[in-house]
């Protein structure tokens, strides 16, 4: 459990190549134990995962405006690739239910969780707190290849006979259970292979953060990026196993027909299933969901705070507002977050003393989210703000996220969500948070540490491009999804809501039917999923050309930021710090009086 | 390790204590079995019994075998949220079952 | 530079990383187990009226199987207390009592689930009366305290070890079988040995009836019963052995102790490594080592905790 270093090695920006060749390709590329490699490989994997999930998603936004008609440029291939469920370039309402199942999780556990706890928090927790690596580097390299191996089984689903998982990524049962396609199961044992690469990351995350921050480096001294980092750990640590024990379960009911989540006199498709024993309960399977499902989404969210709040002091030049504010609230956020689940259930035939009871831990669990949120706004007061690409996503995120938080109220009342539960109204919910949310947070996060990865600067001009277009693609997808949904539009049908059209000769007179506006409304939102694509293109070109060619930086700390991962050599080596490292002050002592500069790095040593 | 818990002097003198546990739980083994055969008017009067004498073993095993005891605060403050978020976990969906909407119950 | 605090513990932690390590690990097994336990909890409060079996567990079995691990835990520890006294000698001897024991529990287990896989529940399309199988009077309880006097005469299904008839002689029924199997061999009949009980006598009732009656303590014992029946295929709707997919019961039974069987040979398997392959370290860094037993026996004892709970839960209450 080391990190493989010798004192002789060289630390300069081209040739730590060379030492790789003492351990060879695997040892040093595939298998590596050092967490800032490990950082990289989860983020390719997941910048990839998460494109490829953008595309499905893409493919049924074609399918919702323009119901039945052939997928242009690409149908072929999927006919070609997937057979019969793409008979003709169109998308069948089973592909509808391939694709929406799929980009979910897809996203969700392939995407932006391995991109903003394990490939983020990898690269720069250690260095954050002044560690040379995580406690377990063994560890660590398993946990990667876990998820490797989890992505690979979910990606090689899709072309099995009968296709991927198609009921939701919230895989309810019975429907989940009966689904005739072993993609469903290919799904689970994915998932059991995702939990297990999560559960080892916390350990080792928590492990580390306790126990190897370096001398000086107090716990309330830590950058709020780490303490959120912390947090999520924990969430993960203890909100996964019910859902791996819910995935064994499914899967038992699936390969060995046992009756955890089946009703007695479960009739499927006309036949009632004589051959089970039934007496389950599908409602355990959602309560075992959501009880990890719930603090999902602040294993979504939080990481994103944590790399805003960074860029926000850096790019103001002074101190995060209410430091010891934001870390308490993270904490509770944390805490709470693991008894509000079954405000996803309040339709499921709840009472009211239960539903009461959920509804209040939900209000409850605002409080701390908006006293993070005000914190950081109030950041942004009396600072000399840089208009940088990364400070451009961190400012739209706090409205945007704004936005997100604030419609989720109305969820979160037992009554409101009777109307508004399954509609797009929580579709739209959702996605700001977690669209120009979260990704946002990620994107930032990418501008601001590429120059430490690399050595080099990402483009303004192209970052500016991606970050005006990417916001107002967005608001132009999502937004218009609050109307439909409280017109009353369901989430996943695959036709779009034309079933449901009031323009539909069959709903002449119902009450409800969905007008014009709701429906046209599909055709901009496609249109508008297109143009973020678009937009994603100087992201994805600045990132490859930056590479290798993008502005050298000056020195090892372009942005003049005060926490640890700044003090590094541009990349860091094998071991990180040059030399012990010790701290003498908090993570965010910009403009302090009586300074030369504008900025004191947290490991240097008071002036005698 | 510089660890009082740990000087040969504390070992030695743990180690009676293990085998004190030792024979609380082949006790403790017996009673459960015999709880087996006496008969309580509720279920739940038999449920806590069972529980009781579970977690009285348990909990010898953790304090003396895991030394959870003398155990670092840091153990600790990993444990309680846990068994909170435990706790949490087994009585709100038992809760849920048992609080159904006004007039309905549970079909079986 | 080495990683800090592998071996020697942190100042204001008080650990090493290890043992940060394994307590987050155990906590996350702790909502693992926990999240199965509650899912026992709300299937049993959900199952319908005689769906719940009672008293198909072999208590004897599952007491000596407690005993065994409560055994190998007390080795464990003293294994580590041994090796911390510097005998390693000692050490060596405790922790293969410990692998011994572990290999037992799990050898224990495989011959129960090996009985359950050939112990067979036949339903019928319509529940028989008494009148029509007399010889079955004692699986004819429906309901909850019920006397001898006020037994209802409906049979829904039978329990017991099955066989066929083939070429005049009786075969037993194989592991896993259900009624396709009897189907495409053929026979017309199956041969059913009647259990002394139906598992829908809660549990806690067996034990009175069981003491009054015939003094048998495990209905689960093939055999000796005499009663023997013969049930024409026609008749049986469903045919089920004691396996996962008989009975939501028998699902969170084979799920609960087949995942904790896993972590028993998952403990052995570490344990066994480092008391043989492993013990090199003790040598070269015996603090470490030292640390390692420790770790991987706080694992063994969380496992013999969740033994603690199954044994009662699945097999008493």
């Amino acid at each position: 459990m080391q990190a493989t270093t010798d004192t002789t090695e060289h630390t300069s920006h081209d040739d730590h190549h060379d030492h790789h060749h003492d351990i060879g390709f695997l040892r040093s590329y595939v298998f590596s134990t050092d967490h800032k490699i490990i950082g990289i490989q989860y983020g390719f994997t997941a910048l990839l995962f998460l494109l490829f999930g953008f595309f499905l998603v893409l493919a049924m936004r074609w399918q919702i405006a323009y119901p039945g008609e052939a997928i242009p440029v690409v149908g072929g291939l999927l006919e070609a690739l997937l057979g019969d469920m793409a008979a003709q370039g169109k998308m069948s309402p089973d592909l509808y239910n391939v694709f929406g199942a799929m980009h979910g999780t897809i996203m969700i556990f392939l995407g932006v969780v391995p991109l903003a706890f394990a490939a983020f928090g990898n690269y720069v927790v250690p260095l954050q707190i002044g560690a040379i690596d995580m406690t377990f580097p063994r560890i660590n390299m398993v946990s990667y290849q876990c998820y490797a191996w989890g992505g690979a089984i979910m990606f090689i689903s899709f072309f099995i006979p009968g296709g991927a998982a198609q009921a939701g990524w919230t895989s309810y049962s019975p429907l989940a259970t009966v689904v005739p396609t072993d993609g469903q199961s290919f799904w689970l044992v994915g998932m059991v292979l995702l939990i297990t690469s999560s559960l080892l990351g916390s350990v080792n995350f928590i492990a580390t953060i306790i126990q190897l921050r370096a001398p000086g480096m107090t716990w309330m001294r830590m950058p709020f990026f780490t303490w959120a980092q912390f947090v999520t750990a924990f969430i993960l640590l203890l909100a996964f196993p019910p859902l791996e024990a819910a995935g064994v379960m499914q899967l038992m009911d699936r390969v060995f027909d046992t009756s955890f989540f089946l009703p007695s006199g479960l009739i499927v498709s006309g036949n009632p299933m004589n051959e089970i024993s039934g007496g389950g309960s599908p409602l355990l399977w959602q309560h075992l969901f959501w009880f990890l499902g719930h603090p999902e989404v602040y294993v979504l969210i939080l990481p994103a705070m944590g790399v805003i709040a960074e860029i926000i002091a850096c790019n103001t030049r002074k101190p995060l507002w209410g430091y010891k504010s934001l870390v308490y609230s993270v904490l509770a956020v944390g805490f709470i977050s693991f008894i509000v689940w079954a405000h996803h259930m309040y339709v499921t035939g709840m009472g009211t003393k239960i539903s009461t009871f959920f509804q209040t831990t939900t209000m409850i669990i605002s409080i701390p989210s908006v006293i993070i949120l005000t914190c950081l706004f109030i950041s942004l007061w009396g600072g000399s703000i840089r208009f940088n690409t990364p400070m451009l996503f961190a400012l739209a995120f706090l409205p945007m996220f704004g936005i997100g938080g604030l419609t989720g109220l109305p969820l979160g009342f037992n009554f409101a969500d009777l109307m508004l539960h399954d509609s797009y109204y929580v579709i739209a919910h959702f996605h700001y948070v977690v669209a120009p949310g979260t990704l946002f947070g990620l994107f930032a996060g990418v501008y601001f540490w590429f120059p430490k990865a690399s050595g080099r600067m990402m483009n303004e001009t192209l970052g500016k491009i991606h970050f005006w277009l990417s916001l107002i693609f967005m608001n132009a997808i999502f937004m218009p999804m609050f109307a439909q949904g409280l017109a009353g539009m369901s989430r996943r049908m695959s036709d779009g809501g034309a079933t449901y059209a009031a323009a539909n000769m069959a709903n002449e007179g119902v009450i409800g039917a969905l007008s014009e506006a709701v429906i046209n409304s599909n055709i901009a939102i496609t249109h508008a999923a297109f143009g973020l694509m678009l937009a994603q293109v100087p992201f994805i070109l600045n990132f490859f050309w930056s590479i290798t060619n993008g502005k050298k930086v000056e020195n090892d700390n372009p942005w003049e930021a005060t926490t640890l991962d700044w003090q590094t050599p541009t990349p860091p080596p094998h071991g990180n710090f040059t030399k012990p490292i010790a701290v003498y002050r908090g993570p965010y002592e910009y403009s302090q009086p009586g300074h030369d500069t504008d900025f004191t790095p947290q490991n240097e040593p008071e002036k005698a | 390790m510089s660890d009082d818990h740990d000087s040969p002097e504390a070992i030695a003198a743990a180690k009676k204590k293990y085998w004190a546990v030792f024979g609380v739980l082949l006790v403790g083994t017996i009673v459960t079995v015999l709880m087996y055969f006496v008969y309580f008017e509720k279920m739940w009067q038999t449920v806590t019994v069972a529980l009781i004498i579970a977690s009285f073993k348990a909990a010898c095993v953790g304090a003396i075998f895991m030394h959870l005891s003398d155990e670092k605060k840091l153990v600790y403050r990993i444990l309680y949220p846990t068994v909170f978020f435990v706790a949490g976990l087994f009585l709100l969906t038992v809760w849920a079952y048992y609080d159904p909407p006004a007039m309905t119950t549970h079909v079986r | 530079m080495e990683i800090p605090y592998t071996v020697k513990p942190r100042e204001d932690t008080g650990l090493y990383n290890a043992k940060v390590g394994i307590w987050l690990f155990l906590a996350s097994e702790v909502m693992l187990f926990g999240g199965l336990f509650s899912s026992y909890v709300l299937l049993r409060v959900g199952a319908g009226q005689g769906m719940w079996p009672h008293g198909l567990m072999n208590i004897p079995i599952g007491t000596f199987n407690t005993l065994v691990l409560i055994t190998s835990s007390v080795t464990v520890v003293m294994g580590w207390a041994a090796l911390k006294l510097g005998n390693f000698g000692k050490y060596r001897l405790y922790q293969a009592i410990t692998i011994l024991c572990a290999m037992g529990f799990l050898g224990i287990k495989s011959y129960e689930y090996n009985e359950k896989f050939h112990h067979y529940e036949l339903w019928f399309h319509a529940p028989k009366t008494l009148a029509e199988l007399p010889d079955a009077k004692n699986q004819a309880f429906v309901e909850d305290g019920l006397t001898d006097k006020e037994k209802i005469g409906t049979l829904p299904s039978v329990v017991g070890h099955f066989g066929y008839e083939k070429d005049g002689e009786e075969h037993h029924a194989g592991p896993f079988w259900t009624k396709k199997d009897f189907e495409e061999l053929g026979v017309t009949e199956v041969i059913v040995h009647l259990d002394d009980f139906h598992y829908r006598i809660p549990a806690r009732l067996q034990a009175q009836i069981k003491k009054k009656d015939h003094g048998h303590d495990d209905p689960s014992e093939a055999g000796d019963h005499g009663h023997e029946l013969r049930i024409p295929i026609s008749e049986v709707r469903r045919i089920s052995a004691f396996v996962p997919a008989h009975s939501t019961f028998f699902a969170i039974y084979f799920t609960l102790t087949g995942l904790h069987g896993l972590h028993v040979l998952a403990g052995a398997i570490v344990i066994f490594y480092i008391w043989g392959p492993g013990a090199r370290m003790w040598k070269r860094d015996p603090e470490r080592y030292s640390n390692r037993v420790e770790v991987s026996g706080l694992f063994w004892h969380f496992v013999d905790l969740v033994w603690i709970f199954l044994f009662p839960v699945l097999y008493l209450l």
